[in-house]
């Protein structure tokens, strides 16, 4: 059948299920937007900013395990979505972006908005395409579907000049992607099961360390067999915090930089790491050569070139890991481990990291605690970057059991990633309550998608962590600096609450520790979006921490300085 | 070597890949293989088992990237042809003749002040007739890197270590 390329790329989006996507028209792209009018069953979100659109379809995408879809139009339309799909890159999130180019015989001229869209997110995507023929439009986005979601889920850029979106073609979407350089393992290696069963089942102080791709893999049940067939510990990543029931008896909690110093030093004690899905991100190892020195690693990812890229595996196992999983759990046997299990419970005893001392004033770390206890640690959280991202890390207690509940700009660290990602993940799960846990440093980023939120009423609730400063900032420049704030005290911040109103939604402010619960529970009675503005400690610093590239000898536990301030 | 579909960019990504990961190229050349659709790459890169086994994965990675295989152990094949201009007088030039002889290269262009020899051998031999050549006075030179096969019938250009081995997601 003969279709406009325009056509086929809208077509080809309902044969990948495509049912939201988020992005901006413009001049190059128009083509598709106005063929887009006669597929109503594609629902399109208005952004602000293309930046919210590659950000609303990524924390779409995790909520959803689907592939989140953005667009943009050339130039600074596509330049915009660069932040957005590098976060994907980094995070491992399927997501498909669609961008308009100049037309063919423009390209390379200096056309007005034209850039090299492909050029610039070689880097930052899995693959990307130049579509240069309208007869390959079909083929290309089955492909990208096919890679984005595959594998290690990623990113892939298409940019379609604007006259092949007019171009008239045949279209036929083909059943299966040819792709003779692409072949994910998904197995794992009987081989290597058998030596990795044969180490767990020797293993006296056995750990796993469960990272995104165990949520990614939809590997929840598998993980929750292992852990209590050989009654193995879990410790998770930043991005495989609600991989497992935080309120699960073999729960010990996050490592690393800012992880609880029960888990990072029970890594150090370990004798078998059990890495699944997961990449020993500098975060979590510190300095290398220290790291988990007294024990060997299994190590499980779908991605071969992770395997021995920053911690040297004594077996690796490529695959998929709920498949992997599956495979391992026929072979491990029944274990209790006893005085590991004992050992683990006086660590938490010994460093009590998540202890919030009494005080009158608004701890951000209590409102966190708030937030879980009024959501009985079901809703989604979506943060930036910052203090209140690993506050919200440390403190929400992730109980869902299939779901995922921590979605964090992790590997990019890219602060206002919270307001899009919420919008993507409410419409991605309207069944959840959604909070926007923001950092007013971040919020001020991406705060423009608020009218979005509003204009298509998704009931996201925000919690912004007020506290005037970028505070992780301030943070390390009052520890490593001698306090010389500089750059990052803002005197001037505006008003939430009249901005939230601004925008048209409710706005409601907390000042003291007794207004927290009440203020959550009254936004979460709302049906629609609201804004909270905590104000607190302006100063509160984040613990535990281990300084950057050191070792658990130079873990600083408790705020020291702090209780001796005026 | 790495065999790759011979896709527009291709060789932008595998070079960009070597950038952004910090691996030194010292030679890449490029040219259609036997297959069509598919392009031969080899490149030389300096560094240890773990650079070569970082760099095989990473471009095991690239979706255009079919199959690599270190060969750098293997039984192979490495040639280099270079094309090297010298200057020449009436009294220098037999004794540049009789040197492009010794080591079987070709004279491709000669001028009244210079000729232009094609040599093709390995590194080795490239470097020593550069050498000799370099007191005539040596005016430009192209190098095409090191191209290479393996001798025989290839079993596999796969990597043998099951944990390791075979295409990423």
């Amino acid at each position: 059948m003969k279709m406009s390329g325009a056509q086929i790329v809208c077509e080809s989006l309902l044969r990948e299920g495509v049912e939201l996507v988020f992005g901006i028209p413009g001049g190059t792209i128009l083509p598709l937007y106005q063929t887009m009018v006669d597929y109503p069953q594609i629902r399109h979100i208005l952004v602000r900013h293309e930046q919210g659109a590659a950000m609303a379809a990524d924390g779409y995408a995790r909520a959803t395990g689907r592939v989140g879809v953005c667009m943009a139009t050339s130039g600074p339309g596509a330049t915009n979505l660069v932040t957005g799909i590098a976060n994907a890159q980094m995070d491992s999130v399927p997501l498909v972006a669609i961008t308009g180019q100049v037309s063919r015989a423009g390209i390379g001229k200096d056309a007005f908005q034209e850039t090299d869209v492909t050029g610039i997110t070689l880097p930052i995507t899995k693959h990307n395409y130049l579509v240069m023929k309208a007869e390959d439009l079909a083929s290309v986005m089955k492909e990208a579907f096919y890679i984005a979601s595959t594998g290690r889920p990623g990113p892939v850029l298409i940019d379609i000049p604007r006259d092949v979106f007019t171009e008239v073609a045949e279209f036929e979407y083909p059943e299966t992607a040819d792709l003779p350089g692409y072949k994910p393992v998904l197995e794992g290696h009987p081989s290597q099961i058998k030596k990795a069963a044969k180490l767990i089942n020797e293993a006296q102080k056995p750990l796993i360390l469960a990272g995104h791709g165990v949520i990614i893999s939809w590997a929840y049940a598998e993980l929750m067999e292992l852990a209590e067939k050989a009654q193995i510990p879990v410790i998770t990543t930043l991005l495989g915090r609600s991989s497992f029931p935080n309120d699960h008896v073999l729960f010990v909690g996050m490592p690393g930089m800012h992880g609880v110093a029960y888990a990072s030093l029970a890594l150090d004690e370990a004798d078998l790491i059990i890495g699944l899905g997961m990449r020993f991100d500098d975060r979590i190892t510190g300095k290398i050569s220290a790291f988990a020195s007294r024990a060997k690693v299994i190590h499980v990812d779908i991605d071969p070139a992770e395997i021995d890229k920053n911690v040297r595996t004594h077996v690796p196992i490529v695959g998929d890991v709920a498949r992997v999983l599956r495979q391992l759990n026929r072979l491990v046997e029944s274990a209790p481990h006893p005085e590991w299990l004992d050992r683990i419970e006086e660590l938490k005893r010994e460093h009590p990291s998540l202890h919030i001392r009494e005080t009158d004033r608004l701890l951000p770390q209590a409102v966190i605690r708030d937030l879980c206890e009024a959501t009985q640690g079901k809703a989604v959280i979506v943060t930036g970057v910052g203090q209140h991202q690993m506050w919200a890390a440390q403190h929400y207690s992730f109980r869902d059991k299939e779901a995922n509940t921590f979605i964090t700009s992790g590997g990019l660290g890219s602060m206002g990633y919270e307001v899009p990602a919420a919008m993507g993940a409410q419409l991605g799960r309207p069944d959840k309550v959604v909070w926007a846990v923001c950092g007013d440093g971040g919020f001020q980023m991406t705060m423009s998608e608020l009218a979005t939120i509003v204009e298509n009423d998704i009931p996201v609730k925000f919690a912004i962590f007020n506290n005037n400063y970028l505070g992780m900032v301030r943070q390390w420049q009052e520890l490593f600096y001698n306090k010389t704030y500089f750059a990052t005290h803002r005197t001037r911040n505006p008003d939430f609450v009249k901005l939230a109103e601004a925008f048209g939604m409710p706005g409601l402010r907390v000042t003291e520790p007794g207004q927290s619960m009440s203020a959550i529970r009254e936004a979460m009675a709302h049906p629609g979006p609201v804004l909270i503005d905590f104000l607190v400690e302006e100063e509160e610093n984040l613990y535990p921490m281990i300084p950057s590239g050191q070792t658990t000898a130079e873990l600083m536990e408790y705020p020291v300085a702090k209780e001796v301030r005026p | 070597m790495a065999l790759v579909q011979d896709k527009p960019g291709v060789l932008n990504r595998v070079a960009s890949m070597f950038r952004r990961r910090g691996f030194n190229i010292s030679s890449l050349a490029v040219g259609h293989s036997e297959t069509q659709g598919l392009s031969r790459m080899t490149f030389v890169v300096e560094g240890d088992e773990y650079t070569v086994e970082q760099v095989t994965k990473q471009l095991y990675k690239l979706i255009d990237v079919v199959k690599v295989s270190d060969i750098s152990k293997e039984d192979v094949v490495l040639r280099e042809l270079a094309l090297i201009k010298v200057r020449t007088t009436p009294s220098t030039r037999p004794e540049v003749l009789q040197l492009v002889e010794i080591f079987r290269s070709n004279v491709v262009d000669v001028s009244p002040d210079s000729v232009i020899i094609e040599v093709t051998g390995d590194e080795d031999k490239v470097d020593s007739l550069l050498r000799i050549l370099k007191p005539f006075g040596v005016r430009e030179v192209m190098r095409t890197g090191r191209v290479g096969l393996m001798r025989g019938m290839v079993k596999s250009l796969a990597m043998d270590d099951p944990g390791r081995a075979s295409k990423p997601g």
